[in-house]
C-alpha cells in the first residue's frame, strides 16, 4: 500500500504544480496517470506547440513547461504510479481514502486532488463490425503493443497514419514475420526519420504497404485470420494474426465518472468560493476536470486552484492550526530530500 | 459594425439550430458550437481547436465559401472516423461573412 498524504489523479500541469505547493506545507503527494509519462495533454497531444499564456513566460514548449515543472517539484519527491488508472475509491472510517488502480495498485491517502483534465485516454476505435468480439481474449485485435514478445514470428496488420503506426511498424518489422501497414492515404503524418525508416524498410520488403486503403472487416471465427481491405474500391484479403488500428487517444472521464461525485457537463462540480473541494469532503477536483460558475479551462487557473486547495488539505490534516503564508523569496524551499533553496544574503560592506 | 452571419448546425441528435455567428470575435465553427452548447462539453473541441482530435467534424451540406483544407486538417481527417466527401474540421472553418448562410451537421462523436 502507497502512503501519501495528497494521492493526485493525473499529471499534467496542474497535478505537477500541486506537488509544488503542498510540499512548501510539508504535505507529500503521490500522482497517479493513466498514460506512461507525466505532463498529460502537453505531452501525449502537442509537445511542441507553443503556449503563450503561462505568466512570465512569453512562449513555452508544451513539453518545455512540463519538462520546467517536474525539475521544480523533484525535491519535494513526489512518487508516481504510470500507466495505471485510478478505479475505485474507498473512505474509510477516520476520513482518509483508498484508491485502487485497474492493476490493483492501492493508495491510502488523506486526501485525493482530481487533477483528471479531460478524463484519461483511451484508443480510439474503428468502427466495425464484431471488433468487440475480437478484441477481448487474445483473439487478434490490439490497441496497444504491450508485450512485443507477443508479435514474435506472427503477422502483424497495422492501420493508421500517424507517428504510433509508423514507429510500432518500424519496431514490429524485427519481431513480427510479416507486417502490414494499411492506412487510407499515401501521406504520413509522423516525424521525418519514422517516416523515411518505413520507406527503406518497405525497399527491403520488410513491411508491406497498402495505400489508400483501409481495414473493413474481418474473419475468423474463434479469432482473426485475415482481415478484409478496401483498395480503390475494391476488396482483397489479407491473412495475419493480429490486428492492431493505432488512431491516437482520446480522453474519456472513465472509471471516475462513477465515485459518486456531483457531475456536470463532463466535469466535476466544485466549491470555487473556498476550496475546489467535491461533495465528497477530503476529494478535490482542479483543473480542467473541474466546474463552477465562470470557469476558464487554462492552465494559470489550475495552478491558482491547486494552490488553494493545498491550503484547504493542510486545515483538514492540522485542524485549528493557524497558518501564516510565507514567500519563498523570504523563507527558501526545504525539500524532503534534504536541499535547501534560497535567495543569496545581500551583502553588508561598507564602500571606501 | 461587422455582420454576425446565419449559419445552421444540425446536432447530432437530429436537430437543426439556426445560430448568430459573431465575425468580429476571432471565432471557428467548433467555438461557435460550444458557445451555442449544441454539444456537450467534453465531446466536442477536445484538443481546443488544434485539428489534432476530429471531435468537431462536421459535414458541409451546400455550397458556401470554406477556406481552404490545411495539412493538419487533411492529415487528421485521414485518420478520423466517419469520415465523408465532405468533411471538415470545425476548428478550422474561421467564421467570416463569407459563411453566411453555412449548412452543417455534427458527425457522431467517435
Amino acid at each position: 500500500m502507497i502512503e501519501t498524504d495528497i494521492l493526485i489523479i493525473g499529471a499534467g500541469p496542474t497535478g505537477l504544480f500541486t506537488v509544488f505547493e503542498a510540499g512548501l506545507l510539508k504535505l507529500k503527494c503521490h500522482i497517479i496517470d493513466g498514460l506512461p509519462q507525466p505532463g498529460g495533454q502537453l505531452t501525449e497531444l502537442y509537445p511542441k506547440k507553443p503556449i503563450f499564456d503561462i505568466p512570465g513566460f512569453p512562449s513555452v514548449l508544451a513539453g518545455d513547461l512540463v519538462t520546467n515543472l517536474m525539475e521544480q517539484i523533484k525535491q519535494f519527491q513526489p512518487g508516481f504510479t504510470l500507466n495505471e488508472v485510478a478505479e475505485t475509491i474507498e473512505k474509510l472510517d477516520d476520513g482518509t481514502f483508498i484508491v485502487t488502480t485497474n492493476k490493483g495498485t492501492q493508495h491510502h491517502a488523506n486526501a485525493v486532488a482530481i487533477a483528471g483534465g479531460l478524463g484519461s485516454f483511451e484508443p480510439r476505435k474503428p468502427i466495425l463490425k464484431d471488433i468487440e468480439f475480437y478484441e477481448h481474449e487474445d483473439r487478434g485485435v490490439e490497441y496497444f503493443v504491450k508485450d512485443p514478445e507477443k508479435f514474435r514470428n506472427k503477422r502483424v496488420v497495422i492501420s493508421g497514419g500517424g507517428d504510433s503506426a509508423l514507429d510500432w511498424s518500424v519496431f514490429l518489422a524485427d519481431i513480427a514475420s510479416e507486417v502490414t501497414l494499411v492506412h487510407r492515404r499515401n501521406e504520413f503524418r509522423g516525424a521525418l526519420d519514422s517516416v523515411e525508416k518505413v520507406q527503406e524498410l518497405k525497399a527491403s520488403g520488410k513491411i508491406k504497404l497498402i495505400t489508400p486503403s483501409e481495414v473493413v472487416g474481418f474473419k475468423g471465427a474463434e479469432r482473426i485470420e485475415s482481415v478484409d481491405i478496401e483498395i480503390n474500391g475494391a476488396r482483397m484479403n489479407v491473412p495475419t494474426d493480429f490486428f492492431i488500428p493505432l488512431f491516437g487517444l482520446t480522453p474519456k472521464l472513465g472509471p471516475i465518472a462513477n465515485w459518486g461525485l456531483e457531475i456536470e457537463k463532463n466535469a466535476i462540480k466544485v466549491d470555487n468560493a473556498l476550496d475546489y473541494q467535491t461533495n465528497i469532503p477530503g476529494i478535490y477536483a482542479i483543473g480542467d476536470v473541474n466546474t463552477y460558475p465562470g470557469k476558464l479551462k487554462l492552465i494559470l487557473c489550475g495552478f491558482h486552484e491547486a494552490t488553494l486547495m493545498c491550503q484547504s488539505v493542510y486545515q483538514r490534516m492540522n485542524p485549528g492550526k493557524k497558518y501564516v503564508l510565507k514567500y519563498t523569496t523570504v523563507s527558501g524551499i526545504d525539500g524532503f530530500d534534504g536541499t535547501r533553496k534560497e535567495a543569496e544574503k545581500a551583502v553588508v560592506k561598507a564602500i571606501d | 459594425m461587422p455582420q454576425d452571419v446565419t449559419v445552421f448546425i444540425t446536432d447530432r441528435e437530429g436537430a437543426t439550430h439556426e445560430v448568430q455567428a459573431p465575425t468580429d470575435m476571432n471565432m471557428n465553427v467548433m467555438e461557435l458550437v460550444r458557445m451555442y452548447e449544441l454539444a456537450p462539453e467534453g465531446t466536442i473541441g477536445i484538443c481546443g481547436g488544434m485539428a489534432m482530435c476530429a471531435s468537431c467534424q462536421c459535414y458541409v451540406l451546400n455550397e458556401v465559401a470554406l477556406p481552404e483544407m490545411g495539412d493538419d486538417e487533411e492529415a487528421m481527417l485521414s485518420e478520423a472516423f466517419n469520415v465523408k466527401d465532405n468533411s471538415r474540421l470545425g476548428c478550422q472553418i474561421h467564421i467570416t461573412e463569407d459563411l453566411e448562410g453555412l449548412k452543417i451537421v455534427l458527425a457522431p462523436e467517435a
